[in-house]
């Protein structure tokens, strides 16, 4: 129908004028500090080779995971700050596990996997199970449960590592060979690996999308978020939709740092990588909740960061700009939204009352 | 401006129009307020009334005409506009911090005037003795009656200067004796020359205070009665819907003695000491409709709520045929067949950022068509969907489009629709024509007497009497969470019924 048309020019629409508002913004920036707009565009803006692109899709598939796992929480209207802390303690214990290789080759996989989701719901779900109870506030909980995350997993770390020779880094096991999940290659030379677990992250869109869209439980779910009272109505029960949603909200967040794991680093030390969590917030946003537009958040968050990364080199500019960008988009992309969401209704509004005024018009001489 | 001859109505409303998509709100409104009279605005539900006010305090702008003060014509933008050009308002639900005094009341927002100290009260104290209001100014609001905090709020338009008073249903919250202290209270601000604009549905008090009554219908002015000795309540009860007034018990009955709903000691614990529920006990048989009357507030609220598993501390036996619902969730009670048009169809009755089609599905998670082996069927949601558009006149160009994009009206019969899909044996229906245009509350008035038909039980819960009394089977007064008193419709009138929910028939 158009009116489905309408709506996806105008989604969109949102999503350029967004963009193009915290270009403007940065680039006003970059004039300040006294900065060369002009390159600095000129280098971010170039099409990528093959290794930052290599890099660039394996980094947008751990964002777009990291998303996913915010976009559960915030269809309804939960705010879930603690996928940061969810997936590094749940990708420490699936570096455990897939470290002890208890099970055979793919089989210590699955398992690593499975502890992964189980870990990072369990430690959401305290956040859900807080908040259904005792009323306390996610956001609140779990910017704790981050901090205490950090520590559970340092002190866990000393216990379970094993410290490499001649190095100063703490590590798990290393994943034996045969549980790692291969790369493929996008090109030639080194570099140019591609994650094999993007086909686990597409699994995990489509997974959002079904169940969110398509089933009993989706729909309690978002109707939940949109209007707690009118579900309390309608015979959901809001506590165990709460629940849920943080679990499964955690369960994905517990994904997002197996990528890394079972394809490059293959163990979790000290440096793992650390803020993914709050990326996906910014992406979510950015992809307003829908698989396919974070998809595409995650991809443009992942180009700006390594696009970005030659700046000082190149032309001299600090590559933190990008952050700047990044974030001002997260505020843009609020606000064109909402601007086209009124825009929209007012739109709809219009035809509605058209479809109103032939009827009622005979009835009022009629009065 | 300086010296208004009297013949310069205090507010002149010409013209005024405001449309929302959808709905003409307002149409072609003519009303002057003299000063010195209480001027009465009488109108349904959803006539007009309340978009009228809103104008005339600023909170809206009209699309089309004019608004005098004095003579002069203004433009208002916002309340503080309104402030200025000595118009204000007392609202329904009062506006007051708890938790502060009078005189904090009173000053929030003008500390420009006379300060917050000793000036303000000073002048608190002037104002309550000029127009003995009674008030003082250093109690806590929280330690005051409804009738207390009323006079505050007036006292609060006073402070800021205002020269006309617009009351926005202000007896819906008082008992008896309160409104005739209010009506003493306002024939004061009269006699000092003040202009009262005084808007209600009760048109007995409507009667008994004001001076001149303007009639609203459908968003406009129908007529201004100048001498209201001359016009009884049910003139005037034809000029607001027409001369349509249903006809009570116009249909006959369809009442059997076979018990479909069953309450028994059904009570629901408040915060203080006095139950919200106190011991209800009522049957509702095949084809009967229960109307439940009751000033807002005594409880009909937390016994819909009760009744639908919303409330987690009710106890006492709910039965609906053979099935006991007393502890079954929300759920399970839709499920067993219980339809609910709740008293806020936004709070409660709509996904308003939703398509139809979705608020299709709404309470209707665990059933077909809506939704199979847990996956909702998107298609036969839809189809359902047209169904209910067509059998229930709702004006939308498709099921796709957000509920809050349409009318309440079409709002209302859609969810009516929707609750009478299942085939429910127990449709509750809170206030189910509240602010709905005229057309869709005589539409939903035949739904619900089809559904009756048809054997069902209905349980009504209206504040509009005559539409408890035309629809009803039986009457249930509901005083402070108890059932004071039952009447037959066919013998009762609003009065009656009216004496009994403030609890002026009971012996004290």
């Amino acid at each position: 129908m158009s009116t489905r048309l309408v709506s996806f020019v105008l989604g969109l629409l949102a999503a350029v004028l967004a963009l193009v508002a915290a270009f403007a913004i940065t680039s006003l920036v970059l004039i300040i500090a006294g900065d060369p707009v002009g390159e600095v565009w000129g280098e971010i803006l170039t099409f990528p080779e093959q290794r930052n692109l290599a890099n660039i899709i394996n980094n947008a598939t751990v964002l777009y995971l990291s998303g996913l796992a915010v976009a559960v929480a915030f269809k309804m209207n939960l705010f879930n700050i603690g996928v940061d802390g969810q997936y590094r303690i749940a990708a420490f214990v699936a570096a455990v596990v897939a470290g002890e290789a208890w099970l055979p080759g793919y089989l210590n996989t699955a398992l690593a996997i499975l502890a992964a989701v189980l870990v990072g719901a369990a430690w959401a779900g305290i956040a859900g199970l807080l908040r259904a109870t005792r009323g306390v506030s996610e956001v609140i909980s779990t910017i704790m449960l981050n901090f205490i995350s950090t520590s559970v997993v340092a002190y866990f770390l000393r216990k379970a590592a094993v410290r490499e020779q001649g190095s100063n880094t703490l590590g798990t096991k290393e994943i034996p060979e045969g549980s790692r999940i291969p790369s493929f290659s996008i090109g030639d030379g080194p570099g140019t690996e591609i994650y094999g677990f993007i086909f686990i992250a597409v699994a995990a869109g489509f997974a959002y999308w079904f169940v969110l869209n398509k089933t009993r439980f989706g729909f309690n779910l978002r109707a939940t978020g949109q209007s707690t009272t009118a579900a309390v109505a309608s015979g959901i029960s809001v506590k165990r939709m709460t629940i849920g949603a943080m679990l499964i909200s955690g369960g994905v967040a517990g994904l997002v740092g197996l990528p890394i794991l079972f394809g490059d680093s293959y163990s979790y030390g000290s440096t793992f990588q650390s803020g993914l969590g709050f990326a996906g917030i910014a992406i979510a946003l950015l992809g307003r909740n829908h698989p396919i537009g974070i998809a595409l958040g995650a991809l443009l968050f992942a180009f700006l960061d390594e696009q970005s990364n030659p700046l000082q080199i190149l032309v001299g500019v600090s590559p933190d700009i990008v952050a700047i960008t990044q974030g001002v988009i997260v505020l843009t992309v609020v606000i064109s939204y909402e601007i086209v969401r009124r825009f929209g209704v007012r739109l709809e509004q219009q035809q509605v009352a058209k479809a109103d005024r032939p009827v009622d018009e005979p009835k009022e001489v009629t009065a | 401006m300086s010296n208004p001859v009297p013949e310069v109505p205090a507010v002149r409303l010409q013209g005024i129009g405001k449309r929302f998509p959808g709905v003409i709100a307002n149409d072609n409104i003519n009303i002057d307020v003299m000063r010195g009279t209480i001027h009465a605005i009488v109108g349904e539900n959803g006539a007009g009334k309340s978009t009228l006010m809103k104008i005339l305090y600023g909170v809206q702008r009209p699309d089309s005409g004019t608004i005098e003060v004095d003579g002069t014509q203004v433009s208002m933008g916002s309340p503080a506009d309104a402030i200025k050009s000595g118009v204000g308002m007392v609202f329904q639900h009062f506006q007051l911090a708890d938790n502060l005094t009078v005189l904090e009341n009173v000053v929030l927002g003008a500390e420009k005037l006379h300060g917050i100290g000793g000036r303000a009260r000073q002048r608190i104290v002037e104002i309550s003795d000029s127009y003995s209001l009674g008030v003082e100014p250093d109690e806590l609001v929280e330690d005051l009656g409804v009738g207390a905090r009323q006079r505050v709020e007036i006292l609060k338009v006073l402070y800021r200067g205002a020269r006309t008073i617009i009351l926005d249903e202000p007896t819906a919250v008082l008992v008896p004796q309160e409104v005739d202290e209010l009506f003493g209270n306002l024939r004061g601000l009269k006699d000092e020359g003040l202009a009262v604009i005084f808007i209600s549905h009760k048109l007995d008090e409507v009667l008994s205070v004001a001076d001149e009554i303007t009639v609203i219908r459908r968003g406009t002015t129908v007529t201004t009665v100048t001498d209201p000795s001359s016009v009884t309540a049910r003139d005037l009860a034809e000029l607001m819907v027409g001369s349509e007034l249903p006809k009570a018990s116009s249909e006959a009955s369809t009442v059997t003695d076979e018990v479909l709903l069953s309450v028994q000691s059904l009570s629901l614990p408040g915060s203080g000491a006095r139950p919200l529920l106190d011991d209800l006990s009522f049957d509702i048989h095949r084809g009967e409709i229960l109307g439940i009357a009751g000033v807002e507030g005594n409880g009909q609220a937390e016994l819909v709520e009760a009744i639908m598993g919303m409330r987690e501390r009710a106890t006492g036996s709910i039965r609906l045929i053979d099935t006991d619902l007393s502890t079954a969730s929300t759920r399970q009670r839709r499920e067993s067949g219980i339809g609910y048009i709740p008293e806020d169809r936004h709070r409660h009755g709509l996904l308003l950022d939703s398509p139809l089609w979705e608020n299709r599905v709404l309470g209707h998670q665990g059933r077909p068509p809506s939704v199979k082996h847990g996956i909702v069927d998107k298609r036969a949601a839809r189809q359902d969907t047209l169904r209910i558009i067509d059998e229930y006149d709702v004006r939308t160009p498709g099921p796709g489009v957000l509920a809050r994009a349409l009318s309440g009206g079409n709002q209302q019969k859609l969810i009516v629709g929707r609750e009478m899909s299942g085939d429910p044996i127990l449709l509750i229906a809170a206030h189910p024509t509240r602010g709905v245009d005229v057309g869709a509350q005589a539409a939903i008035w035949n739904h619900i007497k089809t559904a009756r038909r048809e054997g069902l039980a209905v349980l009504l819960i209206s504040a509009d009497l005559d539409e408890l009394i035309g629809l009803s089977d039986r009457i249930e007064v509901i005083l402070r969470g108890r059932f004071v008193g039952s009447f037959d419709p066919s013998d009762v009138t609003p009065q009656q019924l009216g004496s009994a929910m403030t609890g002026a028939g009971a012996s004290a």
